[in-house]
């Protein structure tokens, strides 16, 4: 069952670039807004050393995690070859210029099948 | 058939290759890394054998390795990316019109387009007995193994051809048990790439292990037994001396005149030829290869050729390291990439014979305009020669210790200006990589399990294990798989050396010109260079105007676009924040754990009362953890949440650090005159002084100065970017040192006598380092590669240039901004500060 929160309007994220959004439970999730306005939501923990995602420079559907420069890729949430790893997901859509966010549960597993961590 | 048309439109295109060689899969590779569902690709080899790698025969032969140990694509990585493998098929036929080729076998395959890599065919004497039983060629694995099973059964090899690899073939036959002689038309060995003093001590070397030579020596005819085998190599006997040369000219060899050399086998490995047989038939232009373009496409457009069967602006290749340089662009270009183009290449060789170093690269023998510098000890066994051109080195040789060879291949080919290292130049690069690693700089004295990489924890033998295991050939691979080297990049020389001593000097060393990222061919310069000639003045700008392949760039090239925009057009262009790293766009230095660093300006280092009083008080009221003392004389707080970093900044009030910008950090001082009993000038104040006209400097990389009173030089300047010490009769500068990574020495540029001189000297080089620096070049490296000559020319020699620079830097300067107490001048998101709450 989904839990669709509004979180804030599009524009209140920085094209190329992301917010962090604060749980009561469980960590902060980033939310990213892409050059072509898409949103995407991922646990704002990279999977190599937790480094915060969201203050990663965005690129395409992607951002390099500013700790030690990881690609990880938005739409699976997995990062670039040949490092391995995945973060976890959240559903998130903009409907009216609102972008809503389902923080509750993290979305399946990406489709590689490669380890979760976080 | 209608079907198939309807089929026509909706299959995609083919991509037929020709070879299943390390050229043709190598491009391949290439293709599939920048388009992996472009075309149905399916590939020929006329060998039974999968992809392997030719370069390393040698060590097969000597028995150090086995083929399986050097197969580099086997049948499941064909299948894994859905190629069509057709192995021990040779095509025989092109039709150019109905676009299909046809092996032996009748096999055919469509194209739309085709790639070929058809390589080479070994050169064979036209003497008699050639076809006999027992001579072969050296070329591919199947030639290997009849050598090793020749060795098993006969006693005496003879070695027709005493260059590169007819020597590895003699030594590989050596190390089976045979006799082996080499047989060499020119005076000395490796004529092409070694000149007589080095091919002398590597004949030595070689006569100790057994092998023997007949120099300046000609092949008649190979003479067969009654049994259809060969039995012996006949020499010619030398001809008859004219007149001239009867008086103090050659002395002909008469110990090897019409000599006979027993053998049960005869290597023949006098030289390769393209093989553009199949190509020639189906009429494209071939000219000792197949004639190609700088994208690698032959006279038909829609058929490319790579590697050894190609002619390039005359020139065909048979080492592995151009042809790996033509792949990767010819897949640039089937990709539909398209702007790579191939200029040729720079190679270098290294003799693959176990304990037995030599290595060679460019205009070795010199010239009427070269100069030479040449260190020789024969007794040691080693002989080093580098000859130079206008300050640039251009070609050398190395034999017995080649550790340096990298380095010299690198200088080469970035065409790096040595005038200022021309008296240590023969001595290598002896402290690649200082920090770190133990000090070494030797590969082959490192043991297996010594770190390489600090940063990341490599060891050598995992380096070694991935090059052999992943068939890497390249540094950047050597990166991405094993991170050696890809953080500070001190080891990288480390790291290259044990490349090029695993795969031989075959390794494909980067292209001369490296490109800025993966989305552009293009280098920092061309960047530089378009950004200044168009007037280019946005990102989006530059991006469509070099095709960038990429829609929004990548975190690599949007922070140098960045810069090179705000450096070359001060208060014109419009700084991009999201361009920026996270550091630069939060003002604060990003930590392990998410928390960031504070830094607040101090003028030279000197605070006071109220300052220590205010960043006490907030370091209690916003709970920071850690307060360190920097080593650029400044207060470090530690562990501020991002959440704080407004307050923080706002209860200091204190200027912006920029400790963690690529900017103008600290102007280090020592006490200086006011209180020092030695010292000679008021460092403090120049060193005030110098920070307060330098400060929200944006650069390529950081910049750090220091100002000395005296000669004690107490505040190091010795390792800065700009380094100022006073004396009693006015002010030396020094310039690009670095204390970092690699230790280096700055290097002195003038003496001045007043503070404004010293002002304007050191402003002018900063910019000139600004406006042509690249991009996380610091200025030691900027001024290795443009030469202290340059930077004497730009900022002594031409007094009107040098006062523009200074100009051009107070404009760029003027109404910058500090971006901790004026956010929205300096276009700080705020956004970014908050979170948000669900």
């Amino acid at each position: 069952m989904s839990h669709w929160t509004d979180v804030c309007a599009l524009d209140d994220i920085p094209r190329l670039g992301a917010r962090r959004v604060r749980r009561m439970d469980g960590a902060e999730i980033a939310v990213f807004r892409t050059a072509d306005d898409r949103v995407f939501a991922v646990l704002d923990r990279c999977p190599h050393k937790g480094g915060p995602l969201s203050q990663g420079i965005v690129f395409g559907a992607k951002v390099a995690c500013p700790l030690h420069n990881w690609t990880i890729d938005l739409d699976s949430g997995c990062a670039a070859a040949p490092d391995e790893g995945c973060v976890r997901r959240f559903a998130v859509r903009v409907d009216g210029g609102r972008v809503m966010l389902d923080a509750t549960t993290p979305l399946a597993a990406a489709p590689t099948g490669t380890t979760v961590t976080a | 058939m209608k079907r198939e048309s309807f089929e026509a439109l909706q299959r995609r295109p083919r991509l037929v290759v020709v070879g299943n060689g390390m050229a043709g899969v190598r491009a391949v590779e290439h293709l599939l890394e920048l388009s992996p569902d472009l075309y149905d690709i399916t590939v020929f080899g006329a060998e039974p054998h999968p992809n392997y790698n030719r370069i390393l025969l040698s060590p097969v032969l000597a028995g150090e390795q086995t083929l399986a140990d050097i197969v580099l694509n086997d049948a499941d990585w064909y299948a894994a990316n859905g190629i069509t493998l057709h192995l021990g098929k040779k095509i025989v036929r092109i039709d150019r019109a109905r676009r299909v080729v046809e092996a032996a076998d009748g096999t055919r395959a469509e194209y739309d387009r085709l790639l070929l890599a058809t390589g080479s065919n070994p050169v064979m004497l036209p003497v008699s007995g050639v076809n006999l039983d027992g001579v072969l060629a050296y070329r591919d694995i199947h030639d290997t193994e009849r050598m090793i099973a020749a060795a098993a059964k006969g006693r005496r090899a003879v070695v027709i051809g005493g260059g590169l690899l007819g020597l590895e073939a003699a030594n590989g036959l050596r190390a089976r048990g045979m006799d082996v002689t080499v047989v060499h038309l020119m005076p000395w060995l490796m004529e092409r790439q070694l000149d007589r003093t080095a091919a002398d001590l590597l004949k030595q070397a070689l006569e100790a292990r057994g092998l023997a030579f007949r120099l300046e020596a000609q092949t008649e005819s190979i003479l067969g037994g009654d049994d259809g085998r060969v039995r012996a190599v006949r020499l010619r006997a030398p001809r008859p001396a004219d007149p001239g040369d009867m008086h103090g000219g050659r002395v002909p060899l008469l110990d090897s005149a019409g000599e006979e050399l027993p053998a049960d086998l005869v290597v023949m490995a006098i030289g390769i030829r393209p093989n553009t047989a199949l190509a020639e038939s189906a009429g494209l232009h071939c000219h000792r290869g197949i004639v190609v373009n700088d994208t690698l496409q032959t006279f038909d457009p829609r058929i490319y050729a790579v590697g050894e069967c190609v002619n390039h602006r005359g020139v065909a290749y048979g080492l592995v390291a151009p042809l790996f340089e033509m792949a990767k662009v010819c897949a640039n270009h089937l990709a539909q990439a398209g702007i790579a183009r191939y200029a040729g290449s720079f190679v270098s060789t290294k003799l693959k014979v176990t304990g037995i170093d030599v290595f060679s690269v460019g205009e070795f023998a010199g010239g009427a305009d070269t100069e030479e510098i040449v260190l020789s000890d024969p007794g040691a066994g080693v002989y080093r020669k580098l000859v130079l051109r206008d300050d640039r080195l251009v070609g050398g040789v190395l034999y017995g210790d080649t550790a340096d060879g990298a380095w010299y291949l690198k200088l080469l080919r970035d065409g790096a200006n040595v005038a200022e290292m021309r008296d240590r130049l023969m001595f290598g690069e002896t402290n690649v990589g200082d920090t770190g690693h133990l000090g070494k700089s030797n590969v082959a004295a490192m043991a297996d399990d010594l770190e390489v990489c600090g940063c990341n924890g490599v060891c050598k033998g995992a380096i070694v294990k991935a090059v052999k295991d992943k068939g890497l050939f390249t540094l950047d691979a050597v990166r991405k798989h094993t991170k050696a080297s890809s953080s500070c990049g001190s080891c990288t020389g480390l790291v290259e050396q044990i490349l090029i001593n695993v795969l031989g000097a075959d390794y494909s060393a980067a292209p001369k010109q490296k490109a800025l990222c993966g989305c552009t061919d293009r280098t920092h310069q061309e960047v530089r260079d378009a950004i200044r000639d168009r007037q280019l003045i946005s990102i989006a700008a530059v991006r469509e105007f070099l095709e960038w392949r990429t829609p929004d760039g990548c975190a690599t090239c949007r922070p140098a676009l960045n810069y090179y925009l705000i450096s070359a057009w001060p208060r014109e262009t419009q700084d991009d924040p999201q361009s920026r790293f996270i550091n630069e766009r939060s003002h604060a230095n990003i930590q392990k754990d998410g928390t960031y660093s504070v830094v607040p300006r101090m003028w030279g280092g000197e605070t006071n009362a109220a300052e220590l009083r205010r960043i006490a008080d907030v370091v209690d009221k916003y709970r920071i953890p850690t307060v360190k003392v920097t080593g650029g004389q400044r207060i470090d707080l530690l562990g501020v949440k991002k959440e704080d970093l407004r307050s923080v900044w706002r209860d200091l009030d204190m200027p912006s650090g920029h400790a963690y910008a690529k900017a103008l950090r600290t102007v280090k001082t020592c006490v200086g005159s006011e209180w020092c009993r030695f010292g000679t000038q008021d460092s403090t104040q120049m060193g005030k002084d110098l920070e307060r006209a330098l400060w929200r400097m944006y650069a390529p990389h950081k910049v750090k100065l220091a100002v000395s009173g005296c000669p004690r030089n107490c505040a190091e300047a010795g390792i800065k970017d700009v380094g100022v010490i006073g004396v009693e009769s006015g002010w030396e500068l020094y310039v690009a040192g670095n204390g970092g990574i690699k230790t280096e020495v700055a290097q002195f540029l003038v003496k001045v006598k007043t503070a404004a001189e010293v002002l304007e000297h050191a402003g002018a080089f900063l910019q000139l380092y600004r406006e042509e620096g690249w991009y996380l070049e610091r200025t030691v490296h900027f001024v290795h590669r443009v030469g202290m000559d340059y930077v004497r020319k730009r900022v002594l020699e031409d007094a009107a240039g040098r006062r523009a620079l200074w100009e051009r830097l107070q404009f760029a300067l003027e109404g910058e901004p500090d971006p901790w107490r004026e956010l929205a001048k300096a276009a700080v998101d705020e956004r970014q500060f908050e979170a948000i709450g669900v």
